[in-house]
């Protein structure tokens, strides 16, 4: 497997506080890899030193080949962007947009107009060609984004949380681009913090903290290495009461968060028999996800 | 501060598919745009030129209006320059987020401060050429030297572009600008003889004025207005073309640091 993008013991910190923290990374050509972490766990930084927007303090970061940040520019040709915030020219149509990013990247009018039907098309916004920037509904925003991102065709996608803010409907139409993007071989590098879009899209994960890597595998190993397989949720006035007496005995690992008891467990029928014979709890029994690997890993307090 | 903010620009001809992205933008309420450069420098010009000049109908061995409409060129270039430079400069760099998209492309930060300055100097040599326009429909004057008053512009809008752009590259918010406008702009076309010459005003002002940078446009402006050729262009021209430079550098550093937190 060719790495499309290294990252060797990087480190950034501002004002003295490290925000990157000795990070390496290594993402192969064709996959989709996600980095998860808590808000200022240095995902966006990350991003940024990789493509050669900031500097870092110390070690080596190649992007397609190339040194960055010395040879950023060169490695830019063929990377496409998708910010966290919206950028695109609100002065614009829909078309318009394209076409003036396009000519960034040193494309001629004809290949970019030549190009425009299809990534409307991609991004489900033939209809809204002409259409002016503020008419657009958030979702439409992040599509024509996502278009915008692939006008000079990249062979690389870096994606900074893409679907956040946007309603169920158009997360899911975001999701499956994204994975058609993956099989026509293109590279995806995205940032989230909703695990379910890291565990449905990315072919391997990170899960960043203070920006060091505190985990990474494959969405399926990450559980299964990281954490039991069954949870039992318990909830209910009397949670921690009864978790006090009886969590112990019944969980390998549990953990409480408000009224919520979280019982991890390898069996959980035992668990489910006394839970049962309660009439005062309620509770709800479910596989292990990549939100609970994430929890542990990164705690459960808030993150502001 | 990092040492590589202070490092040379570096700028390649990626900056014009931004100038072209600008133009566009223009293109589109460029009806307005005219209108809003014809009539703020009309109005000064007549008001003041036929107001004053009536009173006063001859300043330096010129007519008052003719006097006027050298420094009113020079100050309306000025003018527009500095506001292309400050708001919509600031507006593209902040609310909108444009120059993050566009850096997230081969083009870099220099090449967008270039193209910044490039722009802002183009809009505002249009000012300076529809107050040219107006002088010669007035019949103020029919020197075919009135024509060195285009290139002049375009030096005029490249000057207080990159001047300006070193306020947009330290403003917190729009308000700051108010700042740079009163205690800079204004007493500038004060004191750099567009009104009146500036021989009426004590010593130490004087001094003070002839360091200004619209002072040596109107230096210029005033002499190619009446149909002579200025004494010391080569040196009022160096004096601009420094400016220039000197904004651009200062700016492009403050710029760096800005976006590099």
């Amino acid at each position: 497997m060719t790495a499309v993008l290294s990252v060797r013991n990087l480190h950034k910190s501002y004002a003295g506080q490290a925000v990157v923290d000795g990070l390496g990374i290594s993402v192969n050509k064709g996959e989709c890899y996600g980095m998860l972490g808590p808000n200022g766990a240095g995902k966006t930084t990350t991003l940024r030193l990789m493509l050669g927007l900031i500097e870092p303090d110390s070690g080596s970061l190649s992007l397609l080949g190339h040194a960055v940040p010395e040879h950023a520019r060169e490695a830019r040709l063929r990377v496409g962007v998708v910010p966290q915030v919206d950028n695109l020219d609100p002065d614009f149509t829909v078309a318009e947009n394209l076409l003036v990013y396009g000519r960034y990247f040193g494309m001629a009018d004809a290949k970019i107009q030549a190009r425009i039907p299809d990534l409307l098309d991609f991004a489900n916004l033939a209809h809204k060609r002409d259409a002016k920037i503020p008419t657009l509904s958030g979702g439409m925003k992040r599509r024509l984004t996502l278009a915008r991102a692939l006008v000079n065709d990249p062979d690389i996608i870096f994606l900074d949380e893409p679907t956040t803010g946007l309603d169920p409907q158009a997360r899911h139409l975001i999701w499956q681009r994204l994975r058609e993007l993956t099989m026509q071989g293109k590279t995806l590098l995205l940032t989230t913090h909703f695990m379910d879009e890291a565990e449905r899209l990315c072919h391997r994960l990170a899960i960043l903290d203070h920006g060091r890597m505190v985990a990474e595998d494959t969405p399926r190993d990450m559980i299964a290495k990281h954490i039991e397989p069954q949870v039992v949720e318990v909830y209910g006035e009397r949670t921690s009461a009864w978790a006090d007496e009886h969590a112990a005995h019944y969980c390998e690992r549990f953990e409480i968060s408000g009224e919520t008891a979280f019982c991890y467990v390898r069996d959980a029928q035992p668990l489910l028999a006394h839970l049962h014979a309660q009439n005062d709890l309620r509770y709800l029994h479910r596989p292990a996800n990549l939100e609970d690997v994430f929890l542990k890993l990164t705690g459960r307090e808030m993150r502001e | 501060m990092n040492r590589r903010h202070f490092s040379l620009p570096s700028v390649s001809p990626r900056f014009f598919p931004i100038w072209r992205r600008h133009l566009l933008v223009w293109k589109k309420i460029a009806g307005t745009s005219i209108i809003g450069h014809i009539a703020d420098p009309m109005i000064y010009l007549l008001g003041l030129g036929y107001g004053l000049g009536s009173l006063v109908p001859q300043m330096g061995g010129t007519p008052y209006l003719v006097f006027l409409a050298a420094g009113t060129v020079c100050y309306s270039t000025m003018n527009s320059a500095s506001f292309e430079a400050l708001y919509s400069g600031f507006a593209r760099m902040h609310d909108q987020r444009t120059w993050e998209a566009i850096m997230n492309t081969p083009v870099t930060l220099d090449d967008i401060v270039l193209a910044e300055i490039l722009w802002a100097a183009s809009k505002a040599t249009l000012s300076g050429v529809a107050v040219l326009g107006v002088v010669y429909l007035l019949g103020l004057s029919h020197s075919a030297l009135t024509l060195w008053l285009i290139p002049l512009a375009v030096l005029i809008g490249l000057c207080f572009a990159a001047l300006g752009l070193i306020m947009t590259a330290l403003a917190p918010s729009y308000d700051f600008f108010m700042y740079y406008f009163t205690l800079v702009i204004t007493p500038m076309m004060l004191l750099s003889g567009v009104f009146f010459p500036m021989e009426q005003l004590p010593k130490l002002w004087q001094n003070l004025s002839a360091i200004l940078p619209l002072t040596h446009a109107v230096e210029i402006a005033r002499p190619l207005m009446t149909g002579t050729v200025p004494s010391g262009a080569l040196l009022h021209v160096g004096a601009l073309l420094g400016y220039t430079l000197a904004g651009f550098y200062v700016s492009l550093v403050l710029f760096r640091r800005r976006l590099s937190r």
